[in-house]
């Protein structure tokens, strides 16, 4: 079945909707404030854009007080995210965890916790990498005992801020999905000092801690599918990224002279704008492509998420890189948004696995 | 004129030797030290004598410092921070400076006792340096200098900057510049901390209001700016580009094997270990070639100033360097995601701690590599047309009155 890519007339209100909110909310100078503050974001923002906006439960059904929305939306939320650099527990807690619960979990859990995290007023996210392992489901190790675990989970996001942890643990069956409250006994949540300080990471280490398993038997097929969805949806954030590195270079090589020309007038620069156009592009379709598949259920849609990450993980790194190139000496500054989106760029392309571990993923779904 | 042109390194080395026993680097501290081997004119052998030198070739340089490392332990080389005094502001104020220029600041700038800065970058003038906007307007014997500059490397601690400005604006951009030595300490020089990617400030922003230099502190004649200016341009330009280790193996590329062979092995599948050893197998070719080519160069060049051979060595290494330290934050992965050091924003270098932390501190650090001394796309240009005589693009700038050029 082909995906036809496009936006309807709701999907163009609801971008400029968000892009303004993001505008007022969360422009170069609420970015460089949330950044440094204690939480890492603004809890007031935070509150707008559940309550005003709807958006912490998207993707959550109506029946579990969300807006029941598709992919298609969530793809065009998060693009305007990714071009805000929003500060924000979006993607641990409106995307990862909430697609693990609905993935995963029973439904005592799910009434339990999903209309907390679609109003925003409960904070979720979902512990998945163990310290010098792979991100592959196949490398975790962590078990769990006697209704407690022992061991450490590292790069969760907004793990230090999180009310719920929803931890990825081995079992007898496989894989299963348990809870951890905030208070719970015997755990250590470490904030990480980020290369990039726009998204909150934590290392926990879980010490005879307390956690009850929400789900039954084996989860790995429903757990590589939320993995999936969640760098399904970080790819639309590259791209949203991507787009923005590419607006801002070009709009400085119009404005800035040297030799008594706008540098855009060099073909050395224009030339260097026009790849990036390419690789923007190209990150859209591969950001859309994942995010239309998960909309329609498209079989292929491990295959589609792969691409888009590998793809725009990269893409949005040499956008960020080119814009730094292409602004100069200013763009090396920490006073410029550069280094900003360079920063998220990087880190974006490490978690949940650079390009080469999805592009393996890839091929080994392609049968290479 | 002396006979010193015919001074063997033998008969040098018995100078160095008379130097120490005089004085002795263990027993001295730097700065006695350096006005001593100043005296003696082993500072720069090639300098006159009287001078901080015997007259001597350049290539003697060399062994003033070994003698004195065979014989102490301790060297007390050209401090860190002094490196532009030394290697630019020296010359500079030797070639052009009044004699009581030369007797007042060359021994303190050997010492380390005066650190030098060099002014020249604008925010307005990068890549166009000639195009740059402070202007000094005559009043009796002194100018009166108005403007900003970007990029100062160690104005904080600078007693004298090499400052370039306009002079005339109504003449075609580089017949208007004059080169002036500016008293860091005078009234109305206000230096500011430029925070960068890596949260420290390396650089500095210099604003000048209504500060007077005094007009036999100009270098050159009114309007030769340009000309003094060149010589250091290209000077930095080698100093930087460098050419990365002179041993085989050292330098960065270490740094990014030690990374490799220290790796999280089960944080990496077959595949994945399998290209990440190519990357670094190739960023070890590139390091390796960048020293077999700098020492190709070295051998070819003739003693004086350094030619646009330089410019290969600079572009390949800005853009080698950047490629090394990403395929390190790669071999990282999700150790990748920290970056331990923090960004507190402060005056000075990065701190190195650890392999790890110092891979995170250059992968950031790198990005200026292809834009300081150069930007990559000039260096391209610079090659094409100066090393392969390719045509370059026409230019707007050149011959109208630098007032009329459009600027930002």
């Amino acid at each position: 079945m082909a995906l036809d890519y496009s936006f309807s007339e709701e999907h163009d209100e609801l971008r400029a909707t968000v892009r303004a909110f993001l505008e007022e909310k969360s422009d170069e100078t609420a970015v460089r404030e949330h950044m440094a503050s204690e939480r890492g974001f603004a809890p007031q923002v935070w509150e707008q854009l559940a309550e005003q906006m709807g958006l912490a439960g998207l993707i959550i059904p109506e029946e579990h007080g969300g807006a029941g929305m598709s992919y298609v939306e969530l793809l065009v939320v998060m693009e305007e995210m990714g071009r805000s650099l929003l500060c924000a527990p979006f993607l641990g807690s409106a995307v990862f965890a909430a697609n693990a619960v609905l993935a995963c979990a029973n439904e005592p859990t799910q009434k339990e916790v999903l209309a907390g995290i679609a109003a925003g007023k409960l904070l979720a996210t979902v512990a998945h990498l163990e310290p010098g392992r792979r991100w592959d489901l196949d490398a975790i190790e962590l078990q769990a005992k006697d209704g407690t675990l022992t061991g450490s989970k590292t790069a969760v996001l907004d793990g230090h801020t999180a009310d719920v942890i929803f931890v990825v643990a081995r079992t007898d069956a496989g894989l299963g999905l348990f809870r951890v409250d905030a208070d719970a006994a015997g755990m250590t949540r470490t904030p990480i000092p980020e290369l990039d300080l726009t998204r909150q990471l934590a290392r926990i280490d879980f010490a005879g801690t307390p956690a009850t398993e929400v789900s039954q038997g084996d989860q790995t097929a429903a757990l590589e599918r939320v993995l999936g969805l969640t760098v399904a949806a970080l790819a639309a954030e590259q791209a949203g990224g991507a787009q923005a590195c590419l607006e801002q270079a070009t709009d400085y090589a119009k404005t800035r002279l040297q030799f008594g020309r706008p540098i855009g007038s060099y073909q050395g620069i224009k030339h260097k704008c026009a790849d990036m156009l390419v690789e923007v592009e190209f990150a859209k379709s591969a950001a859309y492509n994942a995010c239309f598949a998960a909309a329609e259920g498209a079989d292929d849609f491990l295959e589609t998420a792969a691409l888009a990450k590998a793809y725009c993980s990269e893409a949005y790194f040499h956008a960020a890189a080119n814009n730094i190139q292409i602004h100069g000496g200013m763009g090396f500054t920490w006073e410029h948004p550069a280094h900003l989106y360079f920063k998220r760029a990087k880190a974006s392309e490490l978690l949940f696995g650079d390009a080469a571990h999805h592009r393996e993923v890839l091929a080994g779904k392609l049968g290479l | 004129m002396s006979d010193h042109a015919q001074m063997s390194e033998e008969e040098l080395r018995g100078r160095v030797r008379a130097l120490l026993e005089e004085v002795h680097p263990e027993r001295t501290d730097a700065v006695t030290f350096r006005r001593k081997q100043y005296e003696h004119g082993l500072a720069w052998v090639h300098f006159p004598e009287g001078h901080g030198g015997l007259g001597l070739s350049p290539k003697l340089n060399v062994v003033v410092t070994d003698e004195i490392s065979k014989h102490s332990k301790v060297v007390h080389p050209d401090p860190g921070v002094s490196i532009i005094g030394i290697g630019m502001g020296a010359p500079v104020v030797l070639t052009y400076g009044t004699e009581e220029m030369k007797r007042d600041m060359l021994p303190r700038i050997f010492s380390g006792e005066d650190v030098w800065c060099q002014m020249f970058s604008e925010p307005g003038a990068g890549s166009d340096v000639a195009g740059l906007a402070m202007r000094a307007e005559r009043d009796g014997d002194e100018w009166v200098v108005n403007g900003q500059k970007v990029w100062t490397t160690v104005a904080h601690l600078s007693r004298w900057g090499m400052l370039l400005a306009r002079t005339n604006p109504d003449v075609p951009k580089h017949d208007g510049l004059s080169y002036f030595v500016l008293d860091m300490q005078a009234p109305g020089v206000e230096v500011r901390p430029l925070y960068q990617i890596t949260g420290e400030a390396e650089f500095n922003e210099v604003f000048l209001t209504d500060v007077r230099i005094p007009h036999d502190r100009m270098l050159g004649k009114e309007g030769q700016g340009w000309q003094v200016a060149i010589t250091t341009l290209m000077n930095e330009r080698v100093a930087i580009g460098g050419g990365g280790s002179k041993k085989k193996g050292g330098g960065a590329i270490s740094a990014l094997v030690k990374l490799w062979q220290e790796r999280e092995k089960a944080a990496l599948s077959p595949a994945q270990e399998a290209i990440l050893r190519d990357r670094v197998t190739q960023c070890w070719i590139e390091q390796e070639l960048l020293r077999v080519t700098s020492q190709r160069a070295r051998a070819a060049q003739k003693s004086g100033n350094p030619g646009p051979e330089g410019s290969v060595s600079k572009l390949a290494q800005a853009e080698g360097n950047k490629r090394l330290w990403e395929t390190a934050l790669d071999v990282l992965g999700a150790d990748g995601l920290a970056f331990e050091a923090g960004y507190e924003l402060r005056q000075g270098y990065g701190g190195t701690e650890s392999a790890q932390a110092l891979a995170k501190y250059q992968f950031l650090r790198s990005r200026a590599n292809s834009i300081e001394g150069g930007t990559s796309e000039i260096m391209r240009n610079i090659l094409g047309e100066r090393v392969l005589g390719l045509p370059g693009e026409p230019r707007v700038d050149k011959a109208i009155p630098w007032k009329d050029v459009p600027r930002s």
